[in-house]
């Protein structure tokens, strides 16, 4: 354990904001040459200990050690300057310059007063020939995909020597074979010493790539444990401080009478001839690659973007459904892909939020009574248990987890007989998913017809009674629960089966 | 985001009390209750444009067309009158075109999804031609008394003009309607982010119709106003105004992003450049003068905010609520020593 002394250690960090504990005595350490993996439930802390350690925060306690010596990071480029970058989900890239210029933005070679355009070039088609990535440093940020962006990111991390690389959820927009490219990045930056600290939420992505695993949970420090020596089921435990009964909770419902019956619907360039059908109280998954067209499918039937062609019958009744204030009428509910653009009013608060579909209810002659809108949001909020100070507390303020919460309280609220939910765990803890997979069980029973769309198969697996698949903007495979297995599943959805 | 709201609005105050102060300092003609209610007869038809626009800038768009709706409605009541029409029924045409003139800025808004800044600086052209159009070079007069009592009367047994009492009617609802309805919430919901709105089944293209033809609706009945108030029309009647209807607007509070504002900082910031103008006019400062003063108090008021959330995050003041207030003292003391350094300005020059 020579060789073992941390790079980065944080010790006793504390952070609140306006009261609220964020924080509490959390510590960290991350080794040369380790993957060190950070784990937690949303709203955990983990954000807010990165924010501290790259010096977008400054702790209210605690510090920061590199190399042994403290150190202090008063914003993001001095921490740069020492060698500590981050990569977030989000790539933060100027879409209109290219490779070269990103890597170096700020730093451009200088030569007689001028940038070095030729010196710039070479030394960025050499770093990226490091990572063993094939890309032109020539291209605009803006061609590129989100893996390549990252890419970019890391080969401007390198180009700055840093020693401390985090990354957080950098796989949450990745394709599988992305992701494999990335963890070979990463796995040759560890054995070229560098000390990574990776944020993800799939479990099987940190037991792949990680060597130890920090825990926290309500913003304190669980524990750290080498991945060696844990189950899958041991690292849950910590993090929600509970067993989880089960992980995908599916009740048997028996189907009832037909919600809702698509036919033939298409959609010009989108989907085409697009049939099925969903029975009370039956959870049916819609499997694919992105862009397949699941997404469009949704917003055809909820109004968004009306079909062009095709039937829908709901109850039997033929409708045709011209926007989302007449499907909601109809009893169809949408909770969308996108949380913080179509789910959430972010600004506004969680109350105003959750009525914004019903507020017909609470209006007498157009006005509205503040108490029983309160009163029903209130109910809706309780009954999803969403972790909040207070009812008038903006939605931007939550966790991923507990907005989509918000946003599942606003559908229920509209009484759907028909839900459709587009990726409704997608970036939430276990805990909540666990949450929403029994409220999604729950309600099939009640009688509601659910349609999940999700791009995690075993969610569609372990959830659904029956699958379909889209594949180029139709639907390539039908199974039953019985008949339905990974492998199927996605020959169906890449065409190859 | 209330108490942002209500420090906004504060500041407003804390500046109205300081141009009161100053131009009561300067003119012992300032606090006369009759000059005061008859310098607020040059703010109604501004006030009464006002109120729809803090609805659109909530949703988070702009109409540039109001005082050419104004010109238009006002120009179509002359022609009409001149052709022999009865007053009233000429009135009431010319509100229906103001409206219609609102309903198409909304129809090219929401139905084909027009960027809202480019379809009204098209009309706002376009019904200024119109109005041209309509009357040539030539004014109309000689409006009926009764007409004319709409602009120039008072309430029987009061100084209060008949205008006054028709905006402060009219403010009442507008506030009601935007802070007590849904209606009211729908808007901010659009500002805030219209997609999400949409997916709410909020119905965001009939509200965005709605408060078009109602700015239509309400130029036109500000046209009416300012057409009585100076017992003639001319095609340019109104030129300029939907710049101050906007700078009073934003002024108030209303987020130009959307989204943010209230109907309660809009009125006090109309009140504001009401007296900062009053003042002015009483010292006969020019209106170039006028315009630089509320050029700058525009721009200081925007700067402020920002000022305030730097000096919070460097720390120099431990308390948050020091800031506005000094923020505020900062503002009023900068306008105050412009305001005399404008009149020394004027003086010298004469």
């Amino acid at each position: 354990m020579s060789d073992a002394a941390p790079v980065i250690e944080a010790r006793g960090l504390s952070k609140a904001f306006g009261g609220v504990h964020a924080l509490r005595d959390v510590r960290l350490a991350a080794r040369a040459g380790e993957v060190l993996a950070l784990l937690g439930e949303n709203g955990a802390g983990k954000s807010t200990l990165i924010k501290i350690i790259t010096g977008v925060y400054q702790p209210d306690a605690g510090e920061i050690l590199l190399d042994g010596r403290p150190a202090r990071f008063t914003d993001t480029r001095a921490a740069l300057d020492q060698g500590v970058a981050a990569i977030y989900q989000e790539p933060s890239l100027f879409p209109d310059l290219d490779v070269a210029e990103n890597i170096f933005v700020g730093r451009q070679p200088i030569r007689a007063g001028r940038v070095d355009w030729r010196t710039m070039y070479e030394e960025a088609g050499a770093l990226l020939r490091r990572l063993g990535v094939r890309l032109d440093p020539r291209i605009k940020a803006r061609e590129l995909s989100v893996a390549q962006m990252q890419m970019v990111e890391i080969a401007r991390a390198i180009s700055v020597n840093a020693r401390v690389l985090i990354m957080d959820e950098p796989t949450s927009s990745l394709t599988q074979g992305e992701v494999e490219e990335l963890f070979v990045i990463v796995r040759q930056l560890r054995d070229s010493g560098a000390a990574i600290i990776f944020i993800s939420h799939r479990l099987e992505e940190l037991f792949a790539l990680a060597d130890r695993v920090t825990v926290l949970r309500d913003g304190a420090y669980v524990d750290t444990r080498p991945l060696a020596g844990v189950t899958t089921e041991d690292l849950i435990r910590l993090m929600v401080g509970r067993d989880l009964a089960e992980l995908f909770p599916k009740q048997h419902v028996a189907a009832g009478e037909l919600a809702l019956e698509v036919e033939g619907l298409g959609l010009p360039g989108r989907f085409s001839d697009v049939s099925f059908e969903l029975r009370r109280g039956e959870i049916v998954g819609m499997a694919g690659l992105v862009g397949a067209g699941r997404t469009e499918v949704a917003e055809a039937l909820f109004g968004v973007m009306p079909a062009a062609s095709g039937h829908i019958r709901i109850d039997g009744h033929e409708v045709t459904v011209s926007g989302p204030e007449q499907a909601m009428a109809l009893g169809i509910g949408y909770v969308p892909e996108d949380r913080k653009q179509h789910g959430l009013v972010l600004a506004m608060s969680i109350a105003q939020n959750i009525t914004l579909p019903t507020l017909r209810r609470f209006a007498r002659m157009g006005w509205l009574s503040g108490a029983a809108e309160r009163r029903s949001a209130a109910e809706d909020a309780t009954r999803l248990e969403v972790k909040m100070s207070s009812l008038d507390q903006p939605a931007s303020q939550l966790s991923g987890g507990n907005q989509q919460k918000v946003v599942l309280a606003k559908w229920l609220s509209t009484n759907p007989q028909v839900l459709i939910l587009d990726e409704p765990t997608r970036g939430i803890d276990v805990g909540t998913k666990a949450a929403v997979h029994q409220l999604m069980s729950q309600l099939a029973a009640e009688g509601i017809a659910i349609l999940m769309i999700s791009s995690e198969l075993p969610e569609i697996l372990g959830m659904s009674d029956r699958i379909l698949v889209m594949r180029e903007g139709q639907i390539s495979g039908r199974f039953s629960r019985a008949e339905a297995t990974q492998e199927r599943l996605m020959a169906a959805a890449t065409g190859t089966g | 985001m209330a108490k942002r709201f209500l420090r906004w609005e504060w500041l407003l105050v804390a500046l109205i009390v300081v141009m009161s102060v100053v131009n009561t300092r300067l003119s012992p003609f300032f606090l006369e209750p009759t000059n005061l209610l008859r310098a607020s007869s040059d703010f109604m038809e501004i006030g009464i444009m006002m109120l729809p626009m803090v609805f659109i800038i909530i949703t988070g768009n702009i109409d540039l067309s109001v005082a050419s709706t104004l010109g238009l409605s006002a120009s179509l009541l002359g022609y009409l009158h001149n052709a022999g029409w009865n007053i009233w029924l000429a009135a009431a045409m010319a509100l229906l075109a103001g409206a219609l003139c609102g309903l198409l800025n909304g129809a090219l808004i929401a139905r084909l999804g027009l960027p809202s800044l480019v379809v009204t600086l098209g009309t706002f052209s376009f019904y200024r031609g119109l109005a041209y159009a309509l009357l040539g070079d030539q004014a109309a007069r000689g409006y009926p008394e009764a007409f004319t009592l709409i602009g120039q009367g008072r309430l029987p047994g009061t100084r209060v003009p008949y205008a006054l009492l028709l905006f402060i009617v009219l403010a009442v609802i507008f506030t009601l309607v935007l802070r007590g309805t849904r209606f009211g919430r729908y808007l901010y919901a659009i500002g805030n982010n219209e997609a999400a709105s949409r997916y709410s089944g909020v119905p965001v293209r009939r509200i965005k119709l709605m408060i078009y033809t109602l700015s239509g609706l309400m130029s036109a009945l500000a046209g009416m106003v300012l057409a009585a108030r100076f017992g003639s029309t001319r095609p340019d009647i109104g030129s300029g105004l939907e710049l101050t209807v906007i700078t009073i607007t934003v002024l108030g509070g209303v987020s130009i992003a959307g989204g943010v504002g209230t109907m309660v900082g809009a009125s006090l910031s109309l009140l504001l450049i009401g007296i900062t103008r009053f003042g002015m006019g009483l010292m006969n400062l020019q209106g170039q003068v006028q315009g630089i003063a509320i050029g700058a108090l525009l721009i200081l008021s925007i700067l402020l905010p920002q000022v305030g959330g730097w000096l919070a995050k460097r720390h120099v003041w431990g308390r948050a609520t020091l800031l506005p207030v000094g923020a505020a003292l900062l503002v009023a003391v900068a306008f105050g020593w412009f305001f005399f350094w404008s009149r020394g300005l004027m003086l010298a020059a004469q």
